[in-house]
């Protein structure tokens, strides 16, 4: 490896891993999946859906599970379940006392636990540590598929309704009260939760994958006042820190996952120290003290 | 929408026999009312008496279990569709610290006007322009919602109602944390209201304002005990019997009052 280092021109410490397939297909889906769960961080963070993107991310583990059990595509098995999982949290909200929170977790880590006793139990090629901490290097093709697919569903969604979700975060009376059907809104938004953990469980896998889908929207939320411009600069970040991601790990040899995330949270601490309004240090004198 | 004609004789609110229970628990029973277009009407009832259930009635939110209510003649559900009902949040609702412009705001009282994808055309942003202008906010239009004082965000979203063009406006306390600039600007657009035919419920325990600004007044406490002219309704024993037998003197601005129960 140093000898490699000595040798190559910075350039080509870019472009040498674009030489191999397997690099182009990491990279590839790496970055649509950062710029899907970076158009959807925002309305996760506005909302303050931390903690049900961890849930749903989570509960879809067993759908996983199935599905290659059972020979059908992993991400049909992981959208039922995480649709499942949320439809029962509500379930269970309205049906007893607990608060939501709890439900929350009590739902999640019941769903993963079935997960873990699934995958010890079921006779199947599944590798558990991809699934739980992603492989984008070791992608298949029909994997690819599948997230180009599921990132294409989300985006539309995103795409189609954003106007009105931003609205449903900001405003839920309001939106009502001019007949806004809020309800179809919550699941459409649920459902695009479930869809973009699907994808992002293919980087990062289901441990880190809440980072992909608040990280990036945090981070943009400390830069800017303007919600189109928030948008933009959540996606622009995760997919960069995506990129930057896969390189570093490719190059030094370390796990992708916690490096993509790693370096989404190094940019959001660079914002939290160094933002212009929101961040910690102003410095003084400038326009804003 | 409004029509500058016919509005004269025209029922704006009308609820007959209303009653909404949430779970078995009786919110309001037997609620009757009828305002019509052209008034300002004080909704005064303590902490707990019903007065934003009967807002979310009015609103489609809460289905009565018995009872109907029409505005502008029309069931609730085809009244929200166009855009008849516009309500004017209490500040702490608001989260203040969501990115969006004073402008982004007030276009979002033309969402039900426009196309599925929102795309704001010449005329919602005119409508927009003029409503900020109402409000004398128009310099304001692209600070961020949350850099505004209580007065002017509450002007934000009274712009956002006029931009609507809403004919019934419901306002929570809007009285509270707000300027005397915003105080009496807002006396004057609620009487330019009232002569644009539109109707004005103010939901509120706020009493000095009531007797100032109202025509009418509905005094509740899970029923309407009594409503009509403010000078003939607003009398002390009325008001006691709202406030559960104590003399309104003691609770100007109070929201501790226990709740009241026959």
């Amino acid at each position: 490896m140093n000898e490699l280092f000595i040798s190559i021109s910075p350039a080509s410490l870019f472009l040498e891993p674009l030489s191999h397939d397997f690099m182009r297909r990491a990279l590839m889906v790496s970055a649509l999946v950062g710029g899907v769960c970076g158009f959807l961080s925002c309305y996760m963070t506005l909302k303050g859906w931390a903690l049900m993107g961890d849930a749903v991310s989570h509960a879809v583990m067993p759908g996983v599970v199935v599905a290659y059990a059972l020979g059908f595509p992993f991400s049909i098995g992981a959208f039922v379940f995480g649709v499942g999982s949320v439809a029962l949290i509500g379930f269970v909200k309205q049906k007893s006392r607990v608060k939501e929170d709890t439900v929350i977790g009590l739902v999640f880590t019941g769903f993963f636990a079935l997960g873990l006793v699934l995958v010890s139990k079921i006779k199947s090629n599944i590798d558990l540590l991809h699934i739980l901490f992603g492989s984008p290097l070791g992608i298949s093709k029909s994997d690819v598929n599948q997230t180009i697919i599921i990132s294409g569903i989300v985006v539309l969604l995103l795409l189609l309704f954003r106007k009105d979700f931003m609205l449903y975060c900001f405003d839920p009376t309001h939106a009502r009260s001019i007949g806004i059907n809020t309800g179809l809104l919550h699941y459409l938004l649920l459902s695009a939760l479930s869809l973009a953990a699907v994808a992002g469980l293919q980087t990062v896998g289901i441990i880190l994958v809440v980072a992909m889908l608040i990280t990036p929207g945090a981070t943009a939320y400390l830069l800017t006042d303007s919600f189109d411009r928030m948008t933009i600069l959540a996606i622009f970040s995760s997919v960069i820190s995506s990129v930057i991601g896969v390189y570093i790990s490719f190059w030094s040899d370390i796990e992708t996952g916690g490096s993509i995330v790693l370096v989404q949270t190094l940019i959001f601490l660079l914002a939290f120290l160094f933002a212009p309004k929101y961040g910690i240090l102003k410095f003084k004198g400038s326009i804003n003290s | 929408m409004i029509s500058q004609h016919s509005f004269q004789e025209m029922l704006r609110i009308e609820a007959d026999q209303v009653c909404v229970d949430y779970n078995g628990t009786v919110a309001l029973y037997d609620a009757s009312l009828k305002l019509k277009s052209g008034c300002i009407c004080g909704l005064v009832g303590m902490n707990g008496a019903g007065k934003s259930t009967f807002f979310k009635a009015l609103m489609g939110f809460v289905r009565p279990s018995m009872g109907t209510i029409r505005i502008n003649g029309i069931a609730v559900s085809s009244a929200q569709r166009n855009q008849a009902v516009a309500y004017v949040p209490q500040n702490e609702g608001i989260d203040c610290s969501f990115p969006v412009s004073v402008w982004d705001v007030v276009m979002m009282g033309r969402y039900g006007a426009m196309n599925f994808l929102r795309i704001p055309r010449e005329s919602d942003r005119r409508a927009v322009w003029h409503a900020l202008e109402r409000v004398e906010l128009t310099d304001y239009r692209k600070r961020p919602i949350g850099s505004l004082s209580g007065g002017q965000r509450k002007r934000a979203f009274l712009a956002r109602a006029i931009a609507q063009r809403a004919s019934v406006l419901l306002l929570d306390e809007p009285f509270t944390g707000v300027d005397v600039r915003t105080e009496k600007l807002m006396s004057e657009l609620f009487l330019q209201f009232r002569n644009e035919g539109r109707t004005i419920l103010i939901s509120t325990h706020d009493l000095s304002h009531v007797r100032d600004l109202c025509d009418l007044v509905v005094l509740i406490n899970k029923t309407v005990l009594a409503y009509g002219d403010t000078s003939e309704v607003f009398t002390p024993e009325n008001l006691t019997m709202t406030f559960g037998g104590i003399s309104p003197e003691f609770l100007s601005g109070s929201t501790s009052t226990e709740d009241f129960k026959e």
